[in-house]
């Protein structure tokens, strides 16, 4: 069987699989759509968070970033976790215990006003529809890889799959359908990574092999990783190389957008009870930590087995030459992803070899120029194609690299999934029954719901076919609107009664207008290409990238809130009452409509 | 209508120690969660570079995996913690 056939085979059965979870749930009522009637175990629940959480930059992106970094993109790893110990202690328990469907109703109740509502609603619908826009994207490309089709087709496909089982299913079939998800794309992350930690240390357990021993020198892997890289003139492994202030910045701008992001909020909607939030939130670390804790082990020793297919015979003897590249099977997914355009070398001093090393670094003119280097021969290597070319570049079999395009497209699928029936929730229940027409029947709610969720498809794909930058970019608005204008407002929520409807209003919008202008500023306005007045390698403040500004548009939030409450009329009694309600776990009902 | 209103005050009194007890634990948590992530993860790294972890040091290790182990156990600390303290005050669901 070719490796097409087999990719087709386990992209195929596992669609099979969450289409027809989709069509056993199916959504009765308008509570079994948003919420699952609240009958979900906090594991079943942890675990479809965990899906429904980690998307195709979880899955695809981040181990590359890491593997060609090293130390400076810890930040995704902390980031990324991190924010649930927020979401448990600050906010889990009181969302469940208030017991409505969506985050804007809280922040409509809560601060007594239909404009703070409003307002969350738009911060909401823009962080969702970029973060989803992303996701799309990233469907594209996966399904065009892996069924050899054009990117374009991929991702009408992709769209149809979303479209089935998030519109037919809602909630209840999201939740079941993200735990196979969830089962698949952590099988597809860890084999390779298992059978790799193997062949490189010995070690079965990736997180712990990244801390063993290298089998063939018996250095410990790092130091060993760290030798190979610097003599290749790359700067070191394990050291720190960016500014410190912005690395605490970004790890702390995706923390609090994590805790701010409307899909994964909703997710502590749907268990029975206030305690079982508590739990769901560790649950769900537990299984996003199964593959952030192989995540770097995996970047670790791609970058080792990289340089290595490189420089077989060592750094000090000659590379590998075209020859072998095009000619021996252990550099066939060379030629494999050339096609794809996104990885490439070029013999550039005609010697028949390939040098792979950093001609940007002075220190290695003089080996260079000695050895007749003419530049750095494998001229590009996209960051993203790393997990998805791992199993090819370890000799793995050609099921592992069916599985591993399996879990690549659930990763991005599920995430895409949770994010739209956000979408719809805010367009449904926030913006039509709890604005436009209050009197609207469940039936016609729940068709809105739909409606809504496939025109946000339509859009999703509209900017997926041209998207406004690259998927980073994107991703980076969507964390930083979340943690600027959504979390700081939920906090203050539930942790003061001095903050009133004004002071809440204010301060959404002080966060989420600084954080956009900041973006804009260095990104180009509404992402427009040449508009940016800054660039990232030279950003406005100081060392502050756009990506980290989203810190500081929370403390911006945080303040601005503060000041004007503070300024404005108190907050009423009934108000008062609700917020102390909300701090005491019992009498937790099942959620109530919005009215 | 003079029962109820002391019944209420009391029920304040206990609310009150019940919050206060709960931020006390939060403020411990969330002390820990930044040293171990901005702290010995980034910023007191330097520090520790004396401790070598397989190959490299201590601050390294908790950058990429210590921080989220931490993580884990915070926030299952925090879930047993909550519900023994809810049944303390007499606050739980059942």
């Amino acid at each position: 069987m070719d490796q097409f056939t087999l990719n087709l085979l386990f992209v195929g059965a596992s669609f099979a699989l969450y289409i027809g979870i989709a069509i056993w749930a199916r959504a009765g009522s308008t509570s079994e759509f948003y919420a699952a009637g609240r009958g979900v175990h906090p594991v079943t629940n942890g675990m479809a968070t965990a899906a429904d959480w980690m998307s195709a930059a979880s899955f695809i992106s981040m181990a590359g970033l890491i593997a060609f970094t090293g130390y400076d993109n810890s930040s995704f790893l902390m980031g990324w976790t991190g924010g649930y110990v927020l979401l448990a202690l600050l906010l889990a328990p009181y969302l469940r215990k208030f017991g409505k469907f969506t985050v804007s109703e809280f922040i409509g109740d809560r601060f007594y006003s239909k404009t703070a509502r409003m307002v969350a609603v738009i911060c909401l619908l823009v962080a969702s529809i970029t973060y989803v826009i992303g996701q799309m994207q990233g469907v594209g490309i996966a399904f065009g890889r892996f069924l050899e089709i054009d990117a374009f087709w991929g991702l009408l496909i992709g769209a149809c799959v979303v479209f089935a089982y998030a519109v037919f299913g809602g909630m209840k079939g999201v939740t079941y359908t993200q735990v196979a998800q969830y089962c698949v794309l952590i099988t597809a992350y860890t084999i390779p990574a298992v059978f790799i930690s193997l062949q490189l240390t010995g070690n079965p357990i990736p997180a712990l092999g990244l801390f063993g021993d290298h089998q063939g020198s018996g250095e410990p892997l790092l130091a060993k990783l760290n030798q190979i890289v610097t003599d290749l003139g790359f700067a070191e492994y394990t050291a720190a190389h960016g500014s410190t202030i912005n690395m605490v910045l970004f790890t702390l701008s995706l923390m609090i957008g994590t805790a701010g992001l409307p899909h994964v909020i909703m997710r502590f909607f749907t268990v029975p009870k206030v305690s079982d939030a508590r739990w769901s939130a560790g649950w769900s670390l537990v299984f996003i930590a199964l593959l952030y804790l192989t995540a770097p082990a995996v970047g670790a020793m791609a970058r080792l087995n990289i340089s290595e297919l490189m420089w077989p015979n060592g750094t000090d003897a000659p590379a590998v030459s075209v020859e072998q590249i095009e000619t021996d099977p252990e550099y066939a997914w060379m030629a494999t992803w050339q096609k794809t355009g996104l990885l490439g070398w070029e013999d550039k001093n005609g010697d028949g070899m390939i040098q792979y090393y950093n001609d940007a670094n002075p220190d290695l003119q003089a080996k260079a120029e000695a050895n007749g280097w003419a530049g750095n021969e494998l001229t590009n290597f996209n960051r993203d194609i790393l997990v998805l070319a791992n199993p090819e570049i370890a000799s793995l079999p050609g099921w592992v690299i069916g599985l591993v395009a399996a879990g690549g497209l659930a990763a991005a699928l599920s995430t895409a999934a949770g994010l739209l029936l956000a979408i719809s929730s805010a367009v449904s229940h926030d913006l039509l029954k709890g604005q436009l027409t209050p009197n609207m029947s469940e039936k016609s709610e729940l068709m809105a719901a739909r409606i809504s969720m496939a025109a946000a498809i339509v859009v999703a794909v509209l900017l997926g076919l041209n998207p406004p930058g690259f998927a980073a970019q994107t991703v980076a608005l969507a964390f930083g609107l979340a943690a600027a204008s959504i979390f700081p407002a939920l906090m203050m929520g539930i942790f003061s009664t001095r903050i009133n409807n004004v002071g809440a209003v204010a301060g959404m919008l002080a966060g989420l207008v600084v954080t956009l202008v900041y973006i804009f500023l260095h990104k180009g306005w509404f992402f427009i290409p040449d508009t940016n007045m800054f660039t990232d390698a030279d950003p406005l403040l100081g060392p502050i990238k756009s990506t980290s500004f989203g810190a500081i548009g929370a403390a911006v939030n945080f303040a601005v809130a503060y000041v004007v409450s503070g300024m404005t009329k108190e907050t009423p009694q009934h108000i008062k009452d609700l917020v102390e309600s909300v701090r005491i776990p019992r009498g937790a009902g099942a959620a109530v409509e919005g009215h | 209508m003079v029962d109820h209103s002391v019944d209420t005050s009391e029920t304040a009194t206990k609310d009150a120690g019940y919050w206060s007890t709960n931020i006390r634990i939060i403020g411990i948590c969330l002390a820990i969660w930044a040293i171990v992530s901005f702290g010995f993860g980034i910023i007191l790294r330097p520090l520790l570079s004396g401790i070598s972890v397989g190959g490299a040091d201590l601050g390294f290790w908790f950058a990429q995996q210590g921080s989220i182990l931490v993580f884990l156990a915070l926030i299952f600390f925090y879930a047993w913690r909550m519900n023994r303290l809810d049944k303390q005050y007499g606050v739980d669901e059942e």
